[in-house]
């Protein structure tokens, strides 16, 4: 039954309205004219200006460096969270953790991003620590609300997955910590791949939160480029947003083939 | 129900339970509670650009609660319009998103099982590409001299070109579209358990097809749907890029506001009690929100 109805037409249009801008911004960057909707011919000359751009390489080597970071402290944290609320906690203190683990996911970023700095400013102010925010306090802001998506992520798989091999690991002797690292986390590595993708690249798009965060030291990616964009747009940033796109598009190829991977290993193992 | 597993190592299970909880009580629940103290404080021009709240001296605890920041932002007009514009711009947004993803959701939880991952993943994929980078694709598109004009003066259909970058029709098409996913997912995951019995039931009884939808698929959608319009809903409230790039001076929106007292007035303590004020409308719909997710966890659990 191949009948074309209203959903499936209304599908493909919309796969059309989330793409088609993405096409024309890559279609763009091959332009040679410095204005960006005007066509003048094939160039990759913007690539080029781009590589020479030092201010640009700067920020995508911090914005890497912080998003590195910040996405290794949000799986432990989210693991830990994840751990916590669908092993030990019961009640009052569940409600309380995981309120304020999901409560990050829909916050509006204003808010977060201006309760983290004023939080800064106070214990700046307090112990003289951190005396300068830079890199050090993005990396803070950005572990704390990736670690709500990661504890989201893995607290589903920990649901999943078959208790019994822990019980009986312990039955066996293995200590709690043992248990953990030998039977759990292999149980739940894809989940921690997926989860540490997802906050690497929630945290090299975040601008709002780093800009409250970051102070004189540290400029990451999305500041450089929210900057250049509000005077206009330029056929560098279309370069730039090409090569983001291709980079973001093999990522998520490879947590598609991760998600794939475990869905096919819980299906044999159910089966 | 299983016996919750008993841990032997008392010291190792303090420290599981102690570090997120520490971490999320220092850098989540504390800074709100900052937050709420300068919202009381004085502006003053020095760093940090407040007054303090609680002042000892001479053997008294002075405590000043400056509720003028609230006054300011009951008596200014600006204030009240852009919360009004921000709650507007949400509601017609979530609106718009809910037209478009749920036929969008239901194409995709009623394709064959082996594409629907792929689908899904089409549609979540635009939604890892920088959020910065897919508003500014429209600002190429919208502009004067963009893609839509020139297409149209080509096929002659307008001399002039139509004004819509900073507009709030370009705020619209930026928000749909890059919150568009966030709806999607969620009504994807409510609509691919829907149990495709009682759609036949309904059509063996005779039931039409929008008979059957309206009394069967959307009413047992209805978390699906809160879920996804909660997702759009809350953040786009305190947006604060897509106004700003894709908006003209007359899109006020509260998170914009927010973002030039604070960065360009430093007026910390304003900026402060809008945050406050902001999250005070929202605490229904994360309510909501919450009682959903909780919810989904059971379920699974």
């Amino acid at each position: 039954m191949k009948k074309l109805n209203f959903s499936t037409i209304m599908l493909w249009a919309g796969m059309f309205f989330l793409y088609a801008p993405m096409f024309i911004l890559v279609f763009y960057s091959f332009n040679e004219s410095k204005l960006v909707t005007v066509w003048a011919g094939f160039s990759t000359k913007w690539y080029g200006e781009l590589f020479r751009d030092q201010q640009i390489l700067d920020a995508v080597w911090t914005s890497l460096l912080v998003a590195f970071y910040a996405s290794t402290m949000a799986v432990i944290i989210g693991t830990m969270a994840a751990f916590v609320m669908t092993r030990f906690a019961r009640g009052w203190g569940k409600l309380t953790l995981s309120n304020m683990i999901t409560a990050p996911l829909v916050m509006p970023e204003v808010i977060t991003g201006l309760s983290l700095l004023l939080l800064f400013v106070h214990m700046a102010d307090l112990f003289g620590w951190p005396a300068e925010r830079g890199m050090l306090t993005v990396w803070i802001a950005h572990s704390t609300f990736c670690a709500a998506y990661v504890a989201v992520v893995v607290s589903s798989r920990l649901r999943e997955i078959d208790r019994s091999v822990e019980e009986a690991a312990q039955d066996l002797g293995a200590t709690p910590f043992k248990t953990f690292f030998a039977i759990t986390v292999p149980m739940i590595s894809p989940a921690l791949v997926a989860g540490w993708l997802l906050s690497f690249s929630l945290s090299l798009d975040d601008l709002v939160i780093a800009s409250f965060a970051s102070g004189p030291g540290a400029t990451t990616l999305p500041m450089v480029v929210f900057s250049s964009v509000r005077m206009g747009v330029s056929p560098k940033i279309n370069a730039l947003a090409t090569l983001i796109i291709l980079i973001v598009s093999l990522i998520a190829f490879i947590s598609w083939y991760f998600a794939r991977r475990a869905d096919i290993k819980q299906r044999a193992s159910s089966a | 129900m299983k016996k919750p597993l008993k841990f032997r190592l008392p010291k190792g299970q303090c420290w599981t339970i102690g570090v997120p909880y520490f971490w999320l009580l220092m850098f989540f629940a504390l800074p709100f509670a900052i937050v709420l103290k300068i919202s009381f404080s004085t502006p003053i021009i020095s760093i940090p650009p407040y007054e303090p709240l609680f002042q000892y001296a001479e053997e008294s605890l002075q405590i000043m609660l400056n509720l003028g920041n609230y006054l300011l932002i009951l008596d200014d007009s600006i204030y009240y319009n852009a919360y009004l514009g921000s709650l507007k711009m949400a509601t017609i947004s979530t609106i718009g998103c809910l037209l478009i993803g749920y036929p969008m959701a239901y194409a995709i939880a009623r394709a064959p099982k082996r594409n629907q991952t792929m689908l899904i993943l089409l549609v979540m994929l635009p939604s890892w590409t920088s959020f910065l980078i897919r508003v500014y694709a429209w600002m190429g598109i919208l502009s004067n001299n963009g893609v839509i004009n020139n297409l149209l003066m080509w096929s002659g259909l307008i001399s002039e070109p139509l004004q819509i970058l900073n507009t709030n029709t370009a705020v619209y098409i930026g928000i749909i579209y890059s919150y568009l996913p966030f709806m999607i997912l969620p009504l994807y995951a409510n609509l691919s358990q829907l149990d495709a019995s009682l759609l036949e039931a309904a059509a063996d009884l005779g039931s039409r097809s929008l008979n059957t939808f309206w009394k069967v698929t959307l009413p047992l959608s209805k978390g699906g749907v809160i879920a996804g319009s909660m997702l759009v809903f809350i953040p786009v409230v305190g947006e604060f890029v897509i106004p700003e790039l894709l908006g003209g001076p007359d899109s006020l929106m509260i998170g914009k506001v927010l973002w030039q007292e604070f960065f360009n007035n430093r007026d910390w303590p304003v900026a402060s009690a809008l945050a406050i004020v902001m999250l005070g409308l929202l605490i229904i719909p994360i309510t909501l929100f919450h009682r959903y997710q909780a919810k989904e966890m059971e379920k699974t659990a």
